[in-house]
C-alpha cells in the first residue's frame, strides 16, 4: 500500500467511527423507545435521525463552563483521554482485509493496554471535578474498571493460545472453520462481560447510577467535554462489539454475497443493539455485588476456561 | 363507651388519682384528659402495663384552645397536646388530651417511651412553639430554621397578604444559606474517628433517587452509611393552617394534594371525619362509588412506586409500561370525574355527581385488562434476579421496630402482621367486599414490594365486585349540610331558599366536635383529626400522614447498609413528599 492509502484508510476509519458514535445516540434513544412502548426522537429529519444534528450543534455550543473549584488542567485533560484511548484500539481492528490501520502483532495487548488506559478518565475526571458524587463514581469506576480487566484479559488468553498469536489478522484467519465463539464459549460470554463493564454501561453503569450518584464522575461536566464522555461510551461500544466479532465471530468473513465490510458492520451493530436491549431490561447490581461476581465467580470460571483450552490445546498437537 | 370506662378506671386505680376526666366525642374514640405532669408514666403504662396493651403512638398533635368558645365540660388549657395511642390486640385507639397553661407552655418528652415521638415533638414544637422537656433534638422540622413564629398558633397569620411583601436580601440570603448547612455537631455525629475521616453527603433536596424534595444528609465511611438525617419540610404548604381557613367544603380539594398520588382517596380519610361530625349517613351507592374510585387510584399509585422502585435500582424500563397502564386508571378516573391525578370529586355526604353512561364498560376493560399486565411486570421486576439481589435482606425491620416506629400500610404487612384498616375498622362500606389482605415475612424491601403487587391484584378484585354490585340510589346523602346543598324546594319556600343560599355561600356550619378518621390509604394509615367550634370551617385539622413516621425510620434501617441500599431502601418505603410535609 502506498502512503497515500494509509493516510486515506486512517482518515476514513475516523470518519467512519466519529459518525457511528453519534448515530448510536439516534439510535439508542430510537431503540429504546421502541422496547419501552414510545415514540422517541421523531421530528428532526427522517425517523427523527437529524437529532444527532441537533445534539451535536447544541452540545457545540453550549457554555464551556469549568467550575471554579475543580482542578482546571486535568478536569480538560480526562474527557480528552477517553475518546483518545478509544480511538486508539480502532487502529487494530481489521474491518475488512485490507481496511485495516496496522495489523501489530501484539495486537490484542495493545487492545488491553488502550482500554487500561480509559480509566484513567474517570478517576482523573472525578477527581478533578472536586464533587461528592463525581469522586464516588470515579473510585467506583477504578475498582470496577481494573477488576474487569483481569477477566477481560484471560477470557482472551484462551483465543490466543489457539491461534497461537496475538495478531488479530491471524486470529481471523484462524476462524476460517469454526468461529472461536464455538470453541471458548466461556471465553466469549465472560468476554462480554467483562467488556460491558469497562464500558460501564447499565447493569455495570454503576460509575455513573443516575438514581444514587446523579452523574457520577461526570456529574460536573457539560457542552462539548460532556460530549467527549458521550461519544467515548459510544466508541467503546462499538470497539467492544467490534471486538467481539473479530475474536469469536469471524470478523469479517461470511458468505460471498455480501462484501466482507459489510458483514462486519452487521455483525457488529447486532452487538450493539444487544447493549442497548442490555440498558433496556436489566437492573443494576450494587458495587459490591458486582466486586463480589467479579472475583468471586468469573475470575475462577475464565481459570477454568484457560487450564481446559491449555490442556486441550497440547493434547491435540501431542496427538 | 365501655373501653373508655375502662380505661379510665384502670388509669385511676393505677395513678390513685381521680384527676383524670373523660370526653365524649363523635367518633366514640375513648378520650380522656390526664394531668399534665405525669403524661410519661401514663403512656409506659399503656404501652407495657396494661393486658391488651396500646402499642403503637399513631399520632401527636396539639390544638390552640386559646380562640374556642364551645369547649364545655373539658378542662381548662390555653394549648392541648393530643396524643392517639393504637392497641393492635384491643383493635382500637385511645385518645389522651393534656392541657397546658400559658403563652409558652411546656412538658415532658415521651421520646424515651415511643421513638416516633421524636418527629411528632418536633413538629408540635415548630407549629406551637410547646417546648418538650428531655427531648433530644427540639429543633424545627417543617418550617425553615429561621422562621419567626409557629404557624399553627391562631395569632400566626394564615395568608401571605397578610405578612408584608417577602424580600431576600443579600445579607439574608447569607443568613439562610447558613442556616442550611449541616453542621454534624448538632447532631451528635463526629467528623472522624481514629481510623476513619468521614464523608458528609447531601443527597438532595434536588437529586433524582429522592422523588421529591428531600434532603437527607449521609454520614458516610467509604460507601456505607453510618448515620443519616432526613431535613424534611420542603414541601411543607401548610395543609393544617388552611383547613382553618377555608370551609369545610371548600378544603377538599387541598387534601387532594396532601398524598398527591392518592388522589380521592384522601378526600374519604377528610370528609370521613366531618360526616362523623355532621351525623349524615351516606348512601349505599355512594359507598361503593367511593369505594371504587378509591381502588383505582390505589393501583396507580402503586403503579407509580413500583415503575419508580425499579427505576431506583437501575431498571429503565418498566416505569414506562406501569405509567402507561396508570394512564388507563386515568382515563376511567377522567371519564367519571373529569379530573385525574386531583378530581376533587367527593363531597360532603357522598360525590359529586352520579357515574357516567358506559362507565361499566370502561372498568370491565380495566378489570379484564390488567391482572395479565400484572403477572407481566411480576416477571419482569420482582423475578428478576438481579432485582432480588438488590432487595432481598435490605432495609430489614421487624415487628416490633415497625410498630415502635409507627409504621404502617404495607411497610407494617411486610412484617407478617395481617393488619388492613379495610378489615379491621371498615369505613365507607370495605365490610361488604371479598379481598384478602396480602402479607410477607421479613420485612426486607423485597418482601414490601410483593405486598404492594399483591395489594394491586385484591384492588382489581374490589373493583369487579364495585362494578358487579354496583346499588341503585342516590349518590348524596339527603341532609342539609351536604354540600352542594340540595336543591331540590328552594324554588318553592323560602326558608329552603335562604338556607340554600348561606350553605353555598358560605358552607355549612358544622356542628361542634372532635371526630377523627382512620382509612388505609396508598402508603399506609391516613387519618384527618377535625375540630369543629360550630363554624363554617374547621377550628383545627389535623392529618395524620403514613409516610411521615415512615420517614422517621430510614435513618434507623439505613445505618450499615450502603449508598446504592438507601436509594432501595427508600424506594420501598414508597413515600410521597407532600404527605411527609403536608
Amino acid at each position: 500500500m502506498t502512503v497515500m492509502q494509509h493516510v486515506w484508510i486512517v482518515l476514513g476509519v475516523l470518519f467512519v467511527l466519529l459518525n457511528i458514535a453519534a448515530g448510536l445516540i439516534w439510535l439508542e434513544r430510537r431503540m429504546l423507545a421502541v422496547w419501552q412502548d414510545r415514540l422517541g426522537p421523531n421530528r428532526a429529519g427522517p425517523l427523527g435521525i437529524l437529532i444527532v444534528l441537533a445534539d451535536t450543534l447544541k452540545l457545540f455550543f453550549k457554555e464551556d463552563w469549568i467550575p471554579p473549584f475543580a482542578d482546571k488542567g486535568i478536569f480538560v485533560l480526562a474527557p480528552a483521554i477517553v475518546v483518545g484511548s478509544v480511538l486508539m484500539t480502532f487502529v487494530i481492528i481489521p474491518f475488512s482485509p485490507h481496511i485495516v490501520v496496522a495489523d501489530l502483532n501484539v495486537g490484542i495487548l495493545f487492545f488491553l493496554a488502550m482500554s487500561s488506559l480509559g480509566v484513567y478518565s474517570i478517576v482523573l475526571g472525578g477527581w478533578a471535578s472536586n464533587n461528592k458524587y463525581s469522586l464516588l463514581g470515579a473510585l467506583r469506576g477504578a475498582s470496577q474498571m481494573i477488576s474487569y480487566e483481569v477477566f477481560m484479559g484471560l477470557s482472551l488468553m484462551g483465543v490466543v493460545m489457539l491461534t497461537g498469536s496475538f495478531s488479530l489478522g491471524d486470529i481471523i484467519a484462524a476462524q476460517k472453520n469454526v468461529w472461536f465463539v464455538f470453541t471458548q464459549p466461556l471465553g466469549f460470554i465472560i468476554f462480554l462481560i467483562a467488556g460491558i463493564a469497562e464500558t460501564h454501561r447499565l447493569p455495570f453503569d454503576i460509575p455513573e447510577a443516575e438514581s444514587e450518584l446523579v452523574a457520577g464522575y461526570h456529574a460536573e461536566y457539560s457542552g462539548m467535554k460532556f460530549g467527549m464522555f458521550f461519544i467515548g461510551e459510544y466508541l467503546g461500544i462499538t470497539m467492544i462489539s467490534a471486538m467481539t466479532v473479530v475474536l469469536f465471530f469471524g470478523g469479517w468473513a461470511g458468505p460471498s454475497f455480501l462484501p466482507p465490510v459489510l458483514w462486519f458492520t452487521i455483525k457488529t451493530f447486532a452487538f450493539i443493539l444487544l447493549f442497548i436491549l442490555l440498558r433496556a431490561s436489566l437492573p443494576r447490581p450494587r458495587y459490591d455485588q458486582l466486586m463480589e461476581y467479579g472475583w468471586k465467580i468469573l475470575l475462577p470460571l475464565v481459570l477454568v476456561n484457560l487450564m481446559v483450552t491449555g490442556a486441550v490445546a497440547l493434547w491435540l498437537r501431542g496427538g | 363507651m365501655l373501653d373508655a370506662d375502662n380505661i379510665l378506671q384502670l388509669l385511676q386505680q393505677r395513678f390513685a388519682t381521680d384527676s383524670f376526666t373523660e370526653q365524649r366525642t363523635v367518633d366514640g374514640i375513648p378520650t380522656i384528659w390526664v394531668p399534665g405532669m405525669k403524661i410519661v408514666p401514663i403512656v409506659q403504662f399503656l404501652k407495657s402495663n396494661l393486658p391488651q396493651p396500646y402499642q403503637m403512638l399513631y399520632d401527636l398533635s396539639a390544638i390552640d384552645e386559646r380562640n374556642r368558645t364551645k369547649r364545655e365540660g373539658q378542662p381548662a388549657a390555653d394549648f392541648t397536646v393530643v396524643y392517639h395511642l393504637y392497641s393492635f390486640d384491643r383493635n382500637s385507639f385511645v385518645r389522651l388530651k393534656l392541657p397546658l397553661q400559658g403563652e409558652y407552655p411546656s412538658l415532658p418528652s415521651i421520646h424515651e417511651v415511643f421513638r416516633n415521638a421524636n418527629w411528632y415533638e418536633r413538629e408540635v414544637y415548630d407549629m406551637f412553639g410547646i417546648r418538650f422537656n428531655g427531648h433530644p433534638h427540639l429543633e424545627r422540622i417543617l418550617m425553615p430554621l429561621t422562621w419567626q413564629g409557629h404557624p399553627l398558633r391562631k395569632e400566626h397569620p394564615a395568608r401571605a397578604t397578610e405578612m408584608g411583601p417577602f424580600k431576600l436580601w443579600e445579607e439574608k440570603e447569607v443568613i439562610e444559606q447558613d442556616a442550611l448547612e449541616f453542621k454534624p455537631e448538632m447532631w451528635g455525629m463526629q467528623r472522624q474517628t481514629e481510623d476513619a475521616d468521614f464523608m458528609f453527603l447531601n443527597i438532595g433536596p434536588q437529586h433524582p433517587g429522592t422523588h421529591g424534595v428531600l434532603r437527607i444528609v449521609l454520614q458516610l465511611d467509604g460507601e456505607d452509611i453510618v448515620d443519616a438525617v432526613p431535613e424534611i419540610g420542603f414541601h411543607h404548604r401548610g395543609a393544617e393552617k388552611m383547613g382553618e381557613r377555608q370551609s369545610w367544603h371548600t378544603y377538599i380539594p387541598y387534601t387532594d394534594r396532601v398524598d398527591y398520588l392518592g388522589g380521592v382517596m384522601n378526600n374519604l380519610a377528610y370528609l370521613l371525619s366531618v360526616e362523623k361530625l355532621a351525623g349524615i349517613e351516606i348512601p349505599d351507592r355512594a359507598k361503593v362509588i367511593r369505594v371504587m374510585l378509591c381502588e383505582l387510584f390505589r393501583i396507580s399509585s402503586h403503579l407509580v412506586w413500583f415503575g419508580t422502585f425499579a427505576q431506583d435500582v437501575g431498571q429503565l424500563s418498566p416505569v414506562f409500561y406501569m405509567f402507561t397502564d396508570r394512564e388507563k386508571v386515568f382515563d376511567i378516573v377522567e371519564a367519571i370525574c373529569g379530573g385525574r391525578m386531583h378530581p376533587n370529586w367527593f363531597r360532603i355526604g357522598g360525590v359529586a355527581q352520579d357515574l357516567p353512561n358506559g362507565w361499566e364498560k370502561l372498568v370491565r376493560d380495566f378489570v379484564d385488562y390488567f391482572p395479565k399486565k400484572l403477572r407481566e411486570y411480576n416477571n419482569m421486576v420482582i423475578r428478576n434476579s438481579l432485582f432480588k439481589a438488590r432487595t432481598k435482606g435490605i432495609g430489614i425491620y421487624s415487628l416490633e421496630e415497625a410498630i415502635e416506629w409507627g409504621i404502617t400500610g404495607a411497610g407494617l404487612r411486610a412484617c407478617g402482621l395481617e393488619w388492613d384498616f379495610r378489615k379491621k375498622l371498615p369505613y365507607s362500606g370495605y365490610e361488604m367486599f371479598d379481598f384478602d389482605i396480602p402479607i410477607a415475612q421479613n420485612g426486607d424491601c423485597f418482601d414490601r414490594a410483593i405486598v404492594r403487587v399483591e395489594e394491586m391484584r385484591q384492588s382489581v378484585r374490589i373493583i369487579e365486585q364495585c362494578l358487579n354490585q354496583m346499588p341503585a340510589g342516590n349518590y348524596k346523602a339527603d341532609h342539609p349540610l351536604t354540600t352542594p346543598p340540595i336543591k331540590k324546594h328552594t324554588m318553592e319556600d323560602i326558608e329552603t331558599l335562604i338556607t340554600h343560599f348561606l350553605n353555598v355561600s358560605w358552607g355549612p356550619v358544622i356542628p361542634p366536635g372532635e371526630a377523627m378518621s382512620c382509612i388505609e390509604a396508598t402508603k399506609g394509615a391516613n387519618s384527618y383529626y377535625m375540630i369543629s367550634d360550630g363554624n363554617t370551617s374547621a377550628y383545627r385539622s389535623r392529618i395524620r400522614t403514613p409516610s411521615f413516621p415512615h420517614m422517621q425510620m430510614v435513618p434507623y434501617i439505613s445505618k450499615g447498609y450502603t449508598v446504592a441500599d438507601l436509594l432501595a431502601i427508600l424506594g420501598s418505603v414508597d413515600y410521597v413528599l407532600a404527605d411527609i410535609d403536608r
